[in-house]
């Protein structure tokens, strides 16, 4: 089984060079820690930033320098800044190459949900719709099961969805999956998972196909 | 012309009860503090409100909510407020939330003159119900679009880095966020500015927004800039 920073590193193999990447709130935030040496990609915080750098030094922050969590943050050689609307307006044309987010729910035809849970407190869907509706390539960082022990792989989501039919592939704590109109595809099984423990935990239509690879990390 | 107005309660004075008012910032970051303060003591109540989030308890547009001023937000993120969700829960509150590039696009729109825009945020979702769908084939492929209407608003207040008499306003960093496209939104748009130039100081390349957009703007003071999640690393020893 991964761990979250397993799950961000498994992610980070799936960076290019060249690549312009949203990272959103949570596990994907991590995947910036394991870029892999001479892949060179361009960090976008859709609140105004292409080129996010590490967190500031201690007595270094600017208020005026935040990413799309608010935390503080700097810039890199060649970081440009930009509004709102064009921040929206390039990932809406599709020059953002990867988004990846975590999900409350993935639905075996790439339908996502991550925005709100009737009957609780609903904070809002900020970035996620727009960076779905538009994303050329969206990889889900989330765990396989809720609390309760429930799969979070379905056949259709239970919560309002965030986006139709978009996700492209899933890392969870068990293993790499390809969502392709036949489903679930798993391509690769976490170090100490077998097959038997992801059908388990798969609600949606699971697709093995011989021999599964373990995860190379 | 003058649009110099000498401080945040002149510039808000004529803002009425009930009035819908587009706010600029991210989170606490580029936020109008000193016009927020402005209509806190003014006590002008029933305010529909225009901006990305909804500030904090005790920070941003939190604050005219602990007054009750605001009867409805527009907002894509309201989180990291107490007193926001209880007064939502309560039924005091009225809240519409819509995908963030959507709120920004439709202040852009009218700014640019545009009536509506089509976008695919949120197609399939709740976010579309009532609205009108459209296909196109666009970009190299087929796809739906919601058409969401430009906002329109009464008053949009925006924060800047730097302005010059005319209203030519410069931005700094991630501070810049909603400011340009609220900025060119407003019936009347008010600017605030950590620094206030005469015309000519400031070089015509590198504006933002361009002061025909704004109507009023005076100097601020005593900004505080709250930071929401600080978050730091630790120096090498070695």
């Amino acid at each position: 089984m991964l761990d979250k920073n397993q799950i961000a590193k498994r992610i980070a193999q799936e960076l290019r060079d060249g690549m312009y990447v949203n990272l959103g709130i949570g596990i994907p935030t991590l995947v910036a820690n394991y870029i892999p040496s001479g892949v060179d990609v361009v960090l976008q915080s859709e609140n105004g930033l292409l080129g996010m750098g590490p967190f500031p030094f201690e007595g270094e922050e600017d208020p005026d320098l935040i990413n799309a969590g608010k935390q503080t943050i700097t810039t890199v050689p060649g970081s440009v800044f930009f509004d709102s609307a064009m921040s929206f307006g390039m990932i809406r044309a599709g020059k953002v190459d990867l988004t990846v987010l975590g999900a409350m729910e993935v639905a075996d035809n790439g339908d996502i949900a991550n925005w709100k849970i009737p009957g609780k407190m609903v904070k809002g869907m900020g970035g996620a719709m727009d960076l779905v509706a538009s994303a050329k390539n969206i990889i889900v960082a989330m765990q396989h099961v809720n609390k309760a022990g429930e799969s979070k792989l379905l056949k259709q989501c239970s919560l309002p969805i965030t986006g139709v039919g978009c996700v492209k592939k899933i890392v969870t704590e068990l293993g790499l999956f390809d969502v392709t109109e036949r489903g679930f595809e798993l391509r690769e099984l976490a170090p100490g998972v077998t097959v038997e423990e992801v059908k388990a935990k798969t609600e949606g239509r699971l697709v093995v196909e011989g021999d599964i690879p373990v995860m190379n990390l | 012309m003058n649009k110099v107005y000498t401080d945040a309660a002149a510039a808000v004075a004529d803002i009425q009860d009930g009035a819908t008012l587009m706010l600029g910032g991210f989170g606490l970051c580029g936020i109008p503090e000193n016009s927020i303060a402005a209509l806190v003591a003014k006590k002008v109540t029933g305010l529909t409100c225009i901006s990305n989030n909804a500030g904090v308890d005790d920070f941003g547009i939190g604050l005219m909510l602990q007054q009750r001023q605001v009867k409805k937000m527009i907002s894509s993120y309201v989180g990291e407020n107490a007193e926001f969700e209880r007064q939502l829960l309560s039924g005091e509150l009225e809240v519409e939330l819509i995908p963030q590039g959507t709120l920004a696009t439709r202040c852009l729109a009218a700014g640019y003159g545009m009536p509506a825009i089509f976008t695919p945020a949120g197609v399939g979702t709740e976010v579309a119900q009532g609205k009108e769908v459209r296909r196109f084939e666009f970009n190299g492929e087929e796809k739906d679009y919601l058409m969401e209407y430009a906002f329109e608003a009464d008053f949009a207040i925006v924060k800047a880095w730097k302005g010059d008499t005319q209203g030519n306003l410069i931005y700094k960093d991630t501070a810049r966020n909603f400011n340009p496209m609220m900025a060119m939104a407003g019936k009347i748009t008010i600017a605030e500015v950590e620094e206030l130039v005469p015309a000519g100081e400031l070089d015509p390349n590198f504006i933002h927004t361009p002061g025909i957009y704004v109507h009023r703007i005076f100097q601020g003071v005593n900004y505080e800039k709250r930071i929401e999640q600080r978050t730091v690393r630790k120096r090498s020893t070695e």
